[in-house]
C-alpha cells in the first residue's frame, strides 16, 4: 500500500516537473524512507557522503542539480552526520541570481551554521547587497538569514538597512524588519536606541505587522512593563477589535479570530496589569468579552480561554472575572480529554494565589490527575499540590512526592521534586518525628542529588531538638533517629551524604540512650566504613564516630574495649594516604589513652550544638597587639584603607620591613595561621589558655567542637561546615519552637487568630487520621480517594455546590467585611444547613452563636450590626457561601478569610469525628472567654465552632459527616440523596 | 524565545524535517531527537500531548505515520502550540493537496520555507495561511 502511494507520487513528482527533481534524488529520498533500521539508514547516507564528496567540487553542475546537492546536504544533516565539506557550496549558492536557488542557499546555510561560524562573513555582503534587491522577496530571504546568521558583530553592517526596510511598501518585509530588529536587540544592547520603533509599527496598517510586533513587544514588557503601560489602551483596543472579528478572514483559524494573536496579546496584559489596578481596570471588559465568546468546544477556543485565566490571576483581581475563570477551570477538569485536564491543573495552580478556596471544589479531579498513569498529568499536579501545600496536608503531599521520587528513573525530575519536598518540610514540617522521617526517606532514595545543606540542617535539628528547654522529648527524638539509622545501616549502597549523616548522629548520640552498647554502635561503623572503603569522608565521619563512642565511654568510667575489626580499621587507616584518614586515626589513639577527667574535657558530650561565640574583634589579642605596639611594631592598617596597594608590594614587605605600614597587618594575619581554632578558642577558651596549638591533644573545654570543625574544614574535597554559626539563620528556632505537632505556620503572618487556628486544624487532621477509616465510604467514590482528599483538602467538602451558586449574590450584596468575619462560623452553619435542609435553624439562634466568634476572629471590627443585617435576609446564602468569598476580597482579607475559613472548616469537619462531646459545655465556657482574649491558646480556636453549636446539632453534623464524608461538586445529587 | 525546535518524526523515530531556533551542535541534536522521540513515541492516545523534559516542555501531534514536536518554554499556552501544529499541518495541506510524510521529504525545503515565514526568532509571526504560501507559490511560477 505504501508503495503504491511511493509510485502515485512519483509519477505525480514527474508531472509536475517544475521541480526539476532527478531521479537519482527521488531514489535517495524513497531509500532513505523504506529503512528499517538506523543502521541501515546510517549506511545510505554514509554512502551518500562519498558521493556528494566526489561530485559536488565539479566544477561544472549545473545549478538545479547543484540545488539538489544542498537538499542532500541538509538531509545527511538531519539524520545526524557531518556535512561540513559542503557548506562553502551552500555558501556559494546564496550569490545565485535565482530566487529559489538563493533561499535555497540561505535556507541550508541557516541550518548548517551558527552565528559565529568562519563562514558568516562571505555571506554578510551578499545579505548586504540582497537588502537593497527591488525584488522583495529577495529581501524578505535576506532578512531571513539576518535573524539566523548575524551575530553581535556583523550587526552594524546589516543595521541602517534593516531599519530602512522597516518603512517597506511591502507588509512583509516590514514583518521581517521588525523581527530582524528583534532579534539584534536580544543579541546586543547597541540598538536599544531603535526600540521605539516597535512602538511605531504597532500601528501598522498590515495585521502580520502589528501581530509580529507583539513579539519583541512582549519581551520588552516582560523586563521593564512599566515603561510601556501607556500601551494598554492600544493593547485592549487592538483585542477588541480582533475579538470583534475586524481582521482579514484570513487569519481566522477554526473559526476563532486570529487566535494567536489574541493569545500574544493577553500575555502582554497580564505583564501590563500585574500589581497595577488602573491599567487592569482597562483589561476587564474586553477579558470578559473573550471569556463570552471563545468556543470552548474546540482547541483553540480553550487556548484562549487558558490564555484569559492567565491573564485574569496575574492582572489585579477582579471577582467577576474570577468567578468565570473558576467555571472555565472546572470545566477544564471535568473534561475527559487529559490535554485539557492538564490546562486545567495548571489553570487551578495559578488561580490558587488570588482564592485558595478554589481548590476544594475540584478535589476529586485533582486526585484523579493524581493517581493518573500519566506522569506528565502526575507531575503537574504535583506542581499544584506543592502551590497549596499547608501545615496541615504537608505530610500527604510530602508522601506522595516522596513515593513518586522513588518511582521513577529521570534523574533531572527526581533531583527537583527532592527539594521540593525538602522544602516543603523544611517550612511546614508538623513536627521533628515526621521531618526526621521524611529527611531519612529523601536522602535513601535521592541523597546523591540533595544539596549538602540539607544534611546539615537535618544534623542540626537532631542536635538542638526542639529548641525548647524539653530534655526528653530531645532525647526522645535522637533515639528515634538513631533507631532508625541502625534500622536503615544495613541496606546496600546507600548515598554518601546519608551515610555521613548516619555516622554523625550515631557518634553523637548512638549510645546516649543506654540501649545500645558502645561494642554494637561501633561494630556498625566498622561495617559502614569496610562497606564504603572507597568513600574517605564517610570513612572519616565514622572514625570520628568512634573517637566520640568511646569517649562518651570513657567519660562515662567504662572500660573501652575497642572491638578487634575496629582496631585494625585504625590501623589501617593510620597508615591511610588521606592525611585527614591518619590525623583522625591517631588522635582517636590518643583520646582513648586517656584518663576520664582529660576525656570529658576533650569531648564532652552533647555539645556539637553549644553556641559558639565568635569573637570578631579577637578582644584576647589586644594584650599581645599592646606588647608588639610598645615593641615598636606599625599598628594595623585594615585593608579598605590601603586597597590601592598591590598584593606584590605586601608580598615584598614581608622580608624587609620597609613599607612599615604593612608590617602590622602581616603580623596579624599570620598569628591565627590555623584558620579555624583560633576564633574558637577566642570563644571558648579562657584567656590564660590562648593559642593552644590544634594538633596537640590537650584541648580544653568544649574543643569537642574545634575538633569536628577543624578536621572537617580540613579535608578539601568536601566543603562540609560543621560550624554551626551560619546555619542558624536558616534554621531559627522559631520554625521548630514548639513541641506540639502545631507548627506555626508560616505563610498565614496576617492574623494572629488565623495562625493559631490553623494550628488547631493540624492538630485536628493528624488526630483524625485514624479515625477516618471508620467512616461510611461513599457510593461512587473510593474511599481511599476521600481520604486522600480529605487530607489534602482539609476534608470539608460539602460547601462546594453552593459556594459557587450563592456566591454570587453575595458579592452583588457588596457586604465583605460581616462575611470575613464570620467565616469560621459560616463553615460551621453550613453543616448545619446541608443537615436541615428544610428547617433552617432560627436566625437568632445564630447570631448568638455568631458573636464570640466574631469578636475573637477580628477584634478590631465591630460588625455585628452588619451582621444583624446580613443574615436575617440571607441566612442560607451567606453561610452557605463560605467557600468562595475570598473571591471578592482585597489580598489582605483574603488571607486572612483563607485561614480562617481553612481552619474552620476543617476543625468543623474533623471535630464531630475526634472529639468527644463531654467537653461540649466545656467549650462553650471558653468561647465566652474568646470574647475577650483574641490570643486565647492554641486549640481554643478549634474548638469554639463546635462550642458555638447546641450539643444536638453537633451530633447531626457528626452524622452528616458519616454519611457523606466528601460530596464532589460533580455529584451534587447524591449529596441530595443521601438526605434524603 | 518561545519555541526552540520543531521536529517532524515518523513512527520509527527517523527525523523528516528538523528546525532549531536555538543553536546546537550536531551531536546535541542527535541526543535531544534520540531521547524525546523515544518519550514521546512511548506514550498513547489518550495521554496528554505535551511531555516535560529537562527544562524545557515538548508538545506533539500525530498525523498517520508522522509526529509533529515542539520544544517550547515553559510558560508557553501548551493548547495553542497544539494547534499551532494543526494549523502548520493545514497550511501544508494546502499547498500539498493531502500532506503525507513523502511530500515533506520530496520536497524539504518548501516545508522549510513554509516554517520560515511562520516562525522567526521561536516566535509564531504569521498564521494567515493566505501570506504564508504566497512567497512559495511566486517563486514556483518563477
Amino acid at each position: 500500500m505504501e508503495q503504491l502511494k511511493t509510485i502515485g507520487r512519483e509519477l505525480a513528482m514527474g508531472s509536475q516537473g517544475g521541480f526539476g527533481q532527478s531521479k537519482e534524488f527521488l531514489d535517495l529520498v524513497k531509500s532513505i524512507g523504506e529503512t528499517r533500521s538506523k543502521a541501515e539508514e546510517d549506511r545510505i547516507v554514509l554512502h551518500e557522503i562519498e558521493t556528494l564528496k566526489r561530485r559536488i567540487t565539479d566544477p561544472d553542475i549545473p545549478k538545479r542539480k547543484m540545488k539538489e546537492y544542498i537538499i542532500r546536504l541538509v538531509y545527511i544533516e538531519m539524520l545526524g552526520h557531518d556535512a561540513s565539506f559542503g557548506y562553502i557550496h551552500a555558501v556559494k549558492m546564496t550569490h545565485d541570481d535565482s530566487l529559489l536557488l538563493k533561499r535555497t542557499g540561505y535556507l541550508a546555510v541557516t541550518l548548517f551554521l551558527n552565528e559565529d561560524h568562519d563562514l558568516i562573513i562571505l555571506i554578510v555582503n551578499t545579505i548586504q547587497k540582497d537588502l537593497r534587491s527591488d525584488n522583495y522577496l529577495v529581501v524578505c530571504a535576506a532578512l531571513n538569514a539576518v535573524c539566523r546568521l548575524i551575530n553581535e558583530e556583523t550587526i552594524p553592517a546589516v543595521l541602517p538597512q534593516v531599519v530602512e526596510l522597516l518603512g517597506h511598501s511591502k507588509e512583509a518585509v516590514r514583518k521581517k524588519a521588525i523581527m530582524a530588529l528583534h532579534r539584534f536587540y536580544q543579541k546586543s544592547s547597541s540598538v536599544s536606541h531603535l526600540v521605539p520603533n516597535f512602538r511605531k509599527k504597532l500601528c501598522d496598517n498590515d495585521p502580520g505587522v502589528m501581530g509580529a510586533t507583539l513579539c519583541p513587544l512582549f519581551d520588552l514588557i516582560t523586563i521593564d512593563a512599566n515603561s510601556y503601560k501607556d500601551l494598554v489602551v492600544s493593547f485592549v483596543t487592538i483585542l477588541k477589535q480582533v475579538a470583534e472579528r475586524r481582521l482579514p478572514k484570513s487569519y481566522d483559524y477554526h473559526q476563532m479570530p486570529a487566535p494567536f494573536i489574541q493569545i500574544r496579546l493577553l500575555k502582554i496584559l497580564a505583564l501590563l496589569g500585574g500589581g497595577d489596578k488602573q491599567a487592569s481596570e482597562k483589561m476587564y471588559t474586553v477579558v470578559s468579552d473573550i471569556f463570552r465568546k471563545c468556543d470552548s468546544s474546540s482547541n483553540i477556543g480553550n487556548a484562549v480561554l487558558y490564555e484569559c485565566i492567565c491573564c485574569v490571576s496575574s492582572i489585579y483581581p477582579n471577582p467577576k472575572l474570577l468567578e468565570t475563570a473558576a467555571e472555565v477551570i472546572s470545566k477544564f477538569l471535568k473534561s475527559g480529554s487529559h490535554n485539557l485536564k492538564y490546562m486545567g491543573i495548571d489553570a487551578l495552580g495559578r488561580l490558587i494565589k488570588i482564592s485558595p478556596d478554589i481548590a476544594e471544589q475540584h478535589q476529586l479531579a485533582v486526585i484523579d490527575c493524581l493517581e493518573d498513569p500519566d506522569d506528565t498529568l502526575k507531575r503537574k499536579t504535583f506542581e499544584l499540590l506543592y502551590k497549596m501545600t499547608k501545615s496541615s496536608n504537608v505530610e500527604v503531599i510530602v508522601d506522595r512526592m516522596i513515593d513518586y521520587m522513588i518511582s521513577i528513573n529521570d534523574s533531572h525530575y527526581k533531583t527537583y521534586i527532592a527539594s521540593r519536598c525538602v522544602e516543603l518540610a523544611e517550612q511546614f514540617a508538623p513536627s521533628n518525628h515526621w521531618f526526621i522521617q521524611t529527611m531519612n526517606k529523601v536522602f535513601e532514595y535521592a541523597g546523591d542529588l540533595v544539596n549538602v545543606k540539607v544534611a546539615h540542617n537535618l544534623m542540626r535539628l537532631i542536635a538542638e531538638g526542639f529548641g525548647e528547654e524539653d530534655d526528653a522529648a530531645d532525647s526522645q527524638l535522637r533515639s528515634s533517629a538513631v533507631e532508625s539509622y541502625l534500622r536503615i545501616i544495613g541496606e546496600p549502597k546507600l548515598p554518601s551524604l546519608f551515610l555521613q549523616v548516619i555516622c554523625w548522629v550515631l557518634g553523637e548520640y548512638g549510645t546516649a540512650d543506654g540501649k545500645y552498647s558502645a561494642s554494637y554502635i561501633t561494630g556498625k561503623l566498622c561495617d559502614v566504613a569496610e562497606a564504603y572503603s572507597d568513600d574517605e569522608t564517610v570513612k572519616a565521619y565514622a572514625v570520628t564516630a568512634f573517637m566520640k563512642v568511646y569517649a562518651s565511654e570513657i567519660a562515662a568510667g567504662r572500660k573501652v574495649d575497642m572491638l578487634h575489626e575496629c582496631q585494625s580499621l585504625v590501623e589501617e587507616l593510620s597508615a591511610s594516604h588521606s592525611t585527614d584518614l591518619q590525623q583522625r586515626a591517631y588522635e582517636l589513639q590518643a583520646v582513648i589513652s586517656l584518663d576520664k577527667h582529660a576525656v570529658e574535657n576533650i569531648l564532652p558530650s552533647d555539645a556539637s550544638c553549644e553556641d559558639i561565640e565568635v569573637d570578631k574583634n579577637l578582644l584576647l589579642l589586644d594584650n599581645y597587639v599592646q606588647q608588639s605596639l610598645e615593641n615598636g611594631a606599625q599598628p594595623y592598617i585594615p585593608e579598605s584603607e590601603h586597597s590601592g596597594l598591590s598584593n606584590i608590594s605586601n608580598f615584598r614587605s614581608q622580608d624587609q620591613h620597609e613599607a612599615s605600614i604593612h608590617g602590622l597587618r602581616f603580623e596579624a594575619y599570620e598569628l591565627p595561621k590555623p584558620p579555624v581554632p583560633p576564633r574558637i578558642h577566642a570563644a571558648s577558651l579562657e584567656p590564660s589558655t590562648e593559642l593552644v596549638p590544634v594538633s596537640e591533644p590537650s584541648y580544653s573545654r568544649d574543643t569537642h567542637q574545634v575538633e569536628t570543625a577543624a578536621s572537617i574544614s580540613d579535608m578539601g574535597s568536601s566543603e562540609l561546615k560543621l560550624r554551626l554559626d551560619g546555619v542558624q539563620k536558616k534554621w531559627g528556632r522559631p520554625v521548630y519552637s514548639s513541641s506540639s505537632p502545631s507548627t506555626s505556620n508560616s505563610t498565614t503572618p496576617n492574623t494572629v487568630n488565623g495562625v493559631t487556628q490553623v494550628d488547631g486544624a493540624v492538630n485536628v487532621n493528624s488526630k483524625t487520621r485514624s479515625t477516618r477509616d471508620s467512616r461510611k465510604p461513599q457510593v461512587e467514590i473510593s474511599p481511599e480517594k476521600q481520604k486522600l482528599a480529605a487530607s489534602l483538602f482539609g476534608g470539608s467538602s460539602q460547601i462546594d455546590k453552593r459556594a459557587t451558586s450563592a456566591n454570587h449574590k453575595v458579592t452583588k450584596a457588596g457586604i465583605h467585611a460581616p462575611e470575613k468575619a464570620q467565616a469560621p462560623k459560616a463553615a460551621v452553619v453550613s453543616n448545619q444547613v446541608t443537615v436541615e435542609k428544610t428547617n433552617h435553624q432560627p436566625s437568632p439562634d445564630l447570631l448568638d452563636l455568631g458573636e464570640p466568634t466574631v469578636a475573637s476572629t477580628t477584634p478590631s471590627v465591630d460588625p455585628f450590626k452588619q451582621l444583624e443585617g446580613l443574615l436575617d435576609p440571607t441566612q442560607i446564602s451567606v453561610t452557605a457561601n463560605h467557600g468562595a468569598v475570598g473571591t471578592t476580597e482585597s489580598p489582605d482579607i483574603i488571607g486572612l478569610y483563607g485561614n480562617a475559613s481553612a481552619s474552620g472548616q476543617s476543625s468543623s469537619s474533623e471535630i464531630s469525628l475526634t472529639t468527644n462531646r463531654d467537653d461540649v459545655n466545656f467549650t462553650v465556657g471558653l468561647v465566652d472567654a474568646t470574647v475577650s482574649t483574641a490570643h486565647a491558646g492554641t486549640t481554643l480556636p478549634t474548638q469554639f465552632p463546635k462550642g458555638l453549636n447546641p450539643r444536638d446539632s453537633l451530633e447531626k453534623d457528626a452524622l452528616v459527616r458519616h454519611m457523606g464524608v466528601t460530596p464532589s461538586s460533580q455529584n451534587p445529587n447524591l449529596f441530595r440523596d443521601l438526605l434524603g | 524565545m518561545g519555541i526552540r525546535f520543531i521536529l517532524m518524526v515518523n513512527k520509527q523515530g527517523q527525523t523528516r524535517l528538523a528546525q532549531y531556533y536555538e543553536y546546537l551542535t550536531l551531536e546535541e541534536r542527535r541526543a535531544l531527537e534520540g531521547e524525546i522521540v523515544r518519550k514521546c513515541l512511548a506514550r498513547n492516545e489518550q495521554q496528554c500531548s505535551f511531555v516535560e523534559h529537562r527544562n524545557y516542555k515538548i508538545v506533539y501531534r500525530r498525523y498517520a505515520s508522522l509526529f509533529f514536536l515542539v520544544g517550547v518554554d515553559n510558560d508557553e499556552n501548551e493548547l495553542a502550540i497544539l494547534e499551532f501544529i494543526h494549523l502548520l499541518v493545514e497550511t501544508m495541506d494546502r499547498h500539498f493537496g493531502n500532506v503525507c510524510e513523502l511530500d515533506i521529504m520530496f520536497h524539504l525545503e518548501k516545508a522549510h520555507f513554509m516554517l520560515e515565514e511562520m516562525v522567526m526568532n521561536g516566535c509564531i509571526v504569521e498564521t494567515s495561511k493566505s501570506n504564508i504560501l504566497s512567497p512559495i507559490q511566486l517563486m514556483d511560477r518563477a
